[in-house]
């Protein structure tokens, strides 16, 4: 398969999970489950599906929240759903998706930006990322590889959620040591 | 050392005390009514304390000491004034790094982190804390001997896992515009 046949989610929507997600309890740092590296997953395996489903529902029901990714509710594995539909600072959108086993195949064009996070609701930091960006991983449920191109603020979130499975919280990469911030808005 | 500095006294000031509006204005004005120039500074609020440690040059210790004493008896401020010798800059000792630290809180992980930068020849230029429910997070900026960041790496993630918290050490961006 070229990456011009599996460019984009080829009109994925959570709708094609086929079921209806629960909301889960976000946790926070300093729980460990953040800084353990997940696992790759099956992305048709059921268990995976529904956590799929239950990522998009908690994402949907938290205030400001552009991304969430499985360790964030408490599961140590390489699943995370991004929407940055709407967002003020986003250029590219690809809607509500969730990706399995993603990585980041081409990054370029680094910007610094202010981060905040679910599970360090307290802070906020600065931090470089890519503003260009490609992405490869599968699709929950049907398991298609997909390859995303996006920029700005979606290649953030993309890039910070691709992160939390790794284990890493935006502040293993803040600029300085004034880089971290009280947070002073909360959405 | 300049010239300048050969002449004129430098002060190590520092003033800590419960924040309120314009201690920042009331210790420069002190300052600047007995001309001292305030140089190099940190100012900033630590859990509802405002903290300012600066150098200054110009008077006499004693001087500044005297002029910041009123200050220091209405307003709850702590204030320091000490003479220190001119160094000038500093030269950057070794290749920048950026640490982060974060975990649960406990004693000893400021200590225990910096340990390890030190014994290694780290030199640290600049690090905060924050403790925000029971999460505690130290960024430091330190200068590493060239060629030992993996090394160091090693030996801080080894001491991290002992204090069961997670580190970091990335290249500082030294990109400039």
């Amino acid at each position: 398969m070229t990456a011009e046949e599996y460019a984009g989610l080829g009109g994925w929507t959570p709708e094609k999970l086929g079921l209806a997600g629960d909301v889960r309890p976000v946790v926070s740092a300093p729980d460990p489950v953040l800084s353990r590296p997940g696992p790759a997953v099956d992305p048709t395996s059921a268990e995976v599906v529904q956590l799929a489903a239950d990522l998009v529902a908690t994402m949907r029901v938290s205030p400001g929240c552009v991304g969430l990714a499985a360790p964030q509710v408490g599961v140590s594995a390489q699943v995370f759903a991004v929407d940055v539909t709407g967002h003020p600072k986003a250029v590219t959108v690809h809607g509500t998706f969730v990706l399995c086993n993603a990585t980041v195949v081409e990054a370029s064009r680094w910007k610094a930006g202010r981060e905040g996070c679910m599970s360090v609701p307290d802070l906020t930091g600065d931090v470089k990322r890519a503003s260009r960006l490609v992405v490869e991983g599968v699709l929950p449920g049907s398991g298609d590889p997909v390859r995303l191109v996006t920029d700005g603020f979606e290649a953030r979130a993309l890039q910070h959620e691709i992160d939390h499975c790794a284990g890493l919280l935006f502040l293993d990469r803040v600029a300085g040591a004034h880089a971290v911030y009280q947070r002073k808005v909360y959405l | 050392m300049t010239g300048q500095n050969v002449r004129m006294n430098e002060l190590a000031i520092t003033v800590i005390g419960r924040d309120r509006p314009g201690i920042v204005a009331d210790v420069a004005e002190v300052l600047a009514r007995l001309g001292a120039n305030l140089t190099d500074s940190t100012m900033t609020r630590l859990r509802g304390h405002f903290a300012m440690t600066l150098i200054c040059v110009g008077p006499a210790a004693a001087d500044v000491e005297a002029a910041l004493a009123p200050l220091a008896a209405e307003g709850q401020l702590l204030a320091t004034v000490r003479a220190v010798t001119p160094d000038g800059q500093a030269e950057p000792t070794g290749e920048p790094y950026v640490m982060a630290v974060h975990g649960a809180d406990r004693m000893g992980i400021v200590a225990a982190m910096t340990r390890v930068l030190a014994d290694a020849g780290g030199n640290v230029t600049d690090l905060s804390t924050r403790l925000t429910g029971s999460l505690y997070v130290v960024v430091a900026e330190v200068e590493l001997p060239a060629g030992s960041a993996d090394e160091v790496a090693g030996r801080l993630a080894r001491t991290a896992a002992e204090l069961g918290v997670g580190v970091s050490l990335r290249p500082a961006d030294t990109d400039l515009l």
